[in-house]
């Protein structure tokens, strides 16, 4: 048997003041919610318009969404940069761009169901391609644009 | 229409991402991205057992927009799974930036195959 400590009594485990910083967390944030809300119906419609532009074959290699999740990585990579270390944004901003338009318009569920229908469909060798060449060229795009970003704008600013 | 259900699916998709890792990160104030981790899983799995159920012939084409193409696609997301897999590195946690990574396709395809796989085994 332990002594309590003097700031853990009430219920074990449950901090006593956790309601009123809860309520402070979430203080203000419906705007926030309806930003991120009408930048995820913008980037959703963006990301299905390019799928009806330029639809992939079943079977084959799909360049729709791996192009949309890349050149969306690209972006944030470049806004991140922008926000964080050149412009100073309204409060709205990052989460209107960059977790509504931004998250709307690229997708992990596709990206991983898109492989289940290629692995399902005879296609190991196309799906085992997809699944690596997005997550590199996600990768290395968000990397080269952040640092693209940062030369640039960031030593045009001093 | 087949306009509006990507709308109102994505609208409502998006903020759910952000309510859920919010709530995520401030229960959790660790450095792995348990948040956006969670919800890619939790989209993947949501859109195989949809996909399973669209192949059985039980959800339909409106259906799979409204909640495939517009719920799951802005639920999940690939530019913040991105993003933050770069701040990891950059902020000297390498380790966690391949753990991120790694675990994120792992788990994600687990799902959507899990997804599918349970789907078809309760409708076909």
């Amino acid at each position: 048997m332990t002594v309590p400590h003097p700031e853990s009594v009430g219920e074990p485990g449950i901090a006593v003041r956790a309601p009123a910083r809860r309520r402070s967390a979430w203080h203000g944030q419906a705007p926030v919610v309806a930003v991120v809300a009408l930048g995820g119906g913008i980037g959703g419609t963006a990301r299905y318009a390019a799928a009806l532009l330029w639809p992939t074959q079943s079977g084959g290699f799909p360049w729709t969404t791996f192009w949309v999740n890349v050149v969306g990585c690209a972006v944030i990579g470049v806004f991140m940069v922008v926000i964080t270390d050149v412009w100073p944004a309204h409060r709205l901003v990052r989460p209107f761009f960059g977790t509504g338009v931004l998250g709307g318009f690229t997708t992990f569920s596709t990206y991983a169901v898109d492989i289940q229908k290629l692995v399902d469909a005879g296609h190991p060798r196309t799906a085992l391609a997809y699944l690596a060449a997005t997550l590199l060229a996600a990768l290395a795009a968000v990397r080269l644009a952040a640092t693209a970003a940062r030369r640039v704008l960031v030593r045009r600013r001093r | 229409m087949n306009w509006l259900l990507v709308i109102a699916g994505a609208m409502v998709g998006a903020p759910l991402r952000y309510v859920t890792d919010r709530m995520v990160q401030l229960r959790h104030d660790a450095v792995f991205p348990w948040g956006t981790f969670a919800i890619n899983v939790t989209g993947c799995l949501v859109l195989g057992l949809l996909t399973g159920a669209a192949s059985a012939g039980v959800a339909s084409p409106h259906l799979e927009l409204l909640l495939g193409t517009g719920l799951c696609g802005a639920l999940t997301t690939y530019s913040t799974f991105s993003y933050e897999t770069l701040r990891l590195t950059e902020t000297g946690a390498g380790f966690y930036a391949a753990a991120n990574a790694i675990a994120s396709v792992a788990a994600g395809l687990g799902a959507a195959f899990a997804g599918v796989w349970f789907a078809q085994a309760l409708w076909a």
